[in-house]
């Protein structure tokens, strides 16, 4: 089963440090690992870091033989395009890269498949221009999919999506990476999707990671104050599942304070450290 | 909408692979049908000439030389065919050169003279017809395609240098390739001005483009490069058109978008550099033979790089048949020919398909 954990991970872009320090346990095949944080937190940063996108310092630790070059997929947050292809065409090219020309039936019957999972089959030979957002957003999953990999970062894939598609996406997601043994990391900003879908969530503050353990353990009223600045209860719902309210915007502000080249290399960020720990005393 | 009736044929048939296969089969006949166009403006424009001959006569003289007189296989083969063949060649080069600088700069007004490289060669053609400047030792007759062909990869080689220190960027490049043309166009625009009134004149026909200053070695180096170059394109045919789904994406699938860019840019210039400096300034075909090749066959770089190839070819063999039937006796350069024709046809194929493949 393939494992991955990051240790001191951080990223540059130029001579600017965008993550800092960003440890985590180990997750296994079948997680689903929620990357909640607010905007320009360093979500997409830290998996175009961890896709090998982006360089800096600390280390991706993958275990466990991931098959050829499709192990860990990235899915941008951006989906638009404007080229003359039509939505199989452009989910072909993504299970095509790196091989021959010849496409044969076996590639056909995985898109196939993969798109009427999702509910595309009625768009396959749309352009890819002509779509809407959430439609965009599908056919970018799919593309990401037929490439079948074995860790899956999903920068946004639901932020397009009516409520029933958000749903049922998230839904098949969790059911393959069961089925497959797959790991998936998946930026949300809807938190009752990371306590409903995700059995882990990590939380992203300006370029730091703040916190990292069990979704339902994770995801508090005091870190939605801290993070999101928010007065908020934690509510379950009707399934038993906690469920976020939103009460207004916090009064008091607690900030974190942007990564500096100086804190990533001499001094260790604790508090990274302690929710590695709370981590792996939970597991 | 066809694609829509396409969509609902392909889910009565129990999934899209029936219509992704019937796809393919569609676009190899589209491939098909421009090369078929293609041969029949080969033989129309052996055919025409100050001695016109009837296209049966064309044919045999190809296949069967020894059935015809010795005056027609004479003009067919040593005259006209390196000519005909040139417009091939130099069509299918400058097309697929700016169908790949169509893709990786990702702009539909890309082309190898949006760079400066054509601009860089005019330059360089007219520092030799004006003043004899040899910018290397070469035989008289190769000093002005020389000349033409340093100064294009210079261009070339400057982009590369200074968007690598840059970091390669869209737009990084593109607007370096705007300010050297630019540059080149004020230094052309001073040679011509201190130049003769016999060097300018022969400037002024040099960056008109013209066929008639075609050979065989000529024909047989730009062939040459032409073909060291279509395998390589056709190998990163899936990493090309991923190209088209924007950087982010392409990067995602784990092509190294940089490098490839790069690669492809220096390929592109040497594709554009050759043709320019051994024909001189054709500038439309680059721009709007990947815009029919796209229109008729979409992106997919398996079917849009011949068809690129085919209909820059097409394109350049017609307008030279045409610049042979508008004033008889005469040949038109073919630079003015391209443009003429090639534009209004250009305008009425966006406005009426807009960025369908069909």
């Amino acid at each position: 089963m393939v494992t991955i954990r990051l240790e001191t991970l951080g990223a540059r872009y130029g001579r600017r440090l965008l993550l800092e320090d960003v440890t985590t346990p180990a997750f296994r095949g079948g997680d689903m690992v929620a990357v909640i944080g607010p905007n320009a937190a360093g979500k997409s940063t830290l998996f175009k870091r961890v896709a090998g996108l982006l360089r800096g310092p600390g280390k991706v630790h993958v275990e466990g033989a991931l098959r050829g070059p499709n192990g860990i997929c990235y899915m941008p947050q951006d989906t638009s395009a404007n080229a003359v292809l039509t939505v199989y065409e452009s989910v072909l090219l993504a299970r095509k890269q790196g091989a021959g020309w010849s496409v044969d039936d076996e590639d056909l019957a995985c898109i196939d498949e993969t798109m009427e999972a999702l509910g595309i089959s009625d768009i396959a030979f749309r352009n890819i221009g002509e779509l809407s957002g959430g439609q965009r957003q599908l056919a970018s999953l799919a593309q990401t999919l037929v490439r079948e990999p074995e860790i899956l970062l999903m920068d946004e894939p639901t932020s397009a999506l009516d409520l029933s598609r958000q749903v049922e996406v998230l839904g098949l997601m969790q059911g393959l990476a069961r089925a497959r043994g797959m790991i998936v990391l998946i930026a949300l900003h809807d938190l009752n999707h990371a306590l409903r879908f995700c059995d882990q969530t990590m939380v992203v503050a300006n370029g730091r990671l703040v916190a990292c353990g069990p979704s339902s353990d994770i995801v508090t009223p005091a870190l939605l104050r801290d993070v999101y600045h928010v007065d908020a209860r934690i509510e379950p719902c009707s399934r038993g599942i906690g469920h976020v309210i939103v009460d207004g915007v916090a009064a008091e502000r607690r900030t974190f304070a942007p990564p500096t080249a100086e804190t990533s290399i001499r001094n260790p960020n604790r508090e990274n450290r302690k929710c590695v720990e709370m981590a792996a005393q939970a597991s | 909408m066809a694609n829509d009736r396409a969509a609902a044929t392909a889910l009565d048939t129990g999934g899209g692979r029936g219509h992704y296969r019937a796809l393919v089969w569609r676009r190899q006949l589209i491939l098909a049908g421009l090369g078929a166009a293609l041969l029949s403006s080969l033989c129309v424009d052996l055919a025409l000439g100050p001695a016109r001959y009837g296209l049966g006569e064309v044919v045999q003289g190809l296949f069967a030389p020894d059935t015809v007189s010795q005056q027609v296989r004479v003009v067919l083969w040593e005259i006209r065919m390196p000519v005909a063949l040139m417009a091939v060649v130099v069509g299918a080069a400058l097309s697929v050169a700016g169908a790949q600088m169509q893709t990786i700069l990702n702009n539909p007004l890309a082309s190898p003279f949006t760079l400066g490289i054509s601009a860089a060669a005019s330059f360089g053609a007219a520092l030799a017809l004006a003043f004899g400047v040899a910018l290397i030792p070469a035989a008289i007759e190769y000093v002005v395609p020389i000349n033409a062909f340093v100064m294009a990869m210079l261009a070339a080689l400057l982009i590369h240098l200074l968007s690598v220190k840059r970091g390669v960027t869209v737009e990084t490049i593109v607007l370096l390739g705007i300010a050297l043309v630019f540059t080149f166009n004020a230094l052309l625009s001073l040679v011509q001005f201190l130049s003769s009134a016999e060097a300018l004149a022969a400037v002024v026909f040099w960056t008109m483009g013209s066929l008639t200053k075609a050979t065989w070695p000529k024909l047989g180096l730009t062939t040459l490069v032409l073909l060291a170059v279509l395998p390589v394109f056709a190998r990163r045919a899936w990493a090309l058109t991923a190209l088209r789904l924007g950087e982010d994406k392409a990067a995602s699938f784990g092509i190294k978008v940089a490098r490839l860019r790069l690669e492809t840019l220096i390929m592109v210039s040497l594709l554009a550099a050759i043709p320019v400096a051994f024909v001189g300034t054709i500038g439309f075909v680059g721009l709007v033979g990947p815009h029919i090749a796209r229109m008729i066959i979409g992106e997919d770089q398996r079917f849009f790089l011949p068809a690129s190839a085919l209909s820059g070819a097409l394109i350049l063999s017609a307008s030279s048949v045409v610049s042979k039937l508008l004033i008889p006796g005469t040949i038109f350069p073919i630079g003015i020919v391209t443009s003429l024709i090639g534009i209004p046809f250009f305008i009425s194929l966006i406005l009426s398909s807009a960025r369908r493949s069909w």
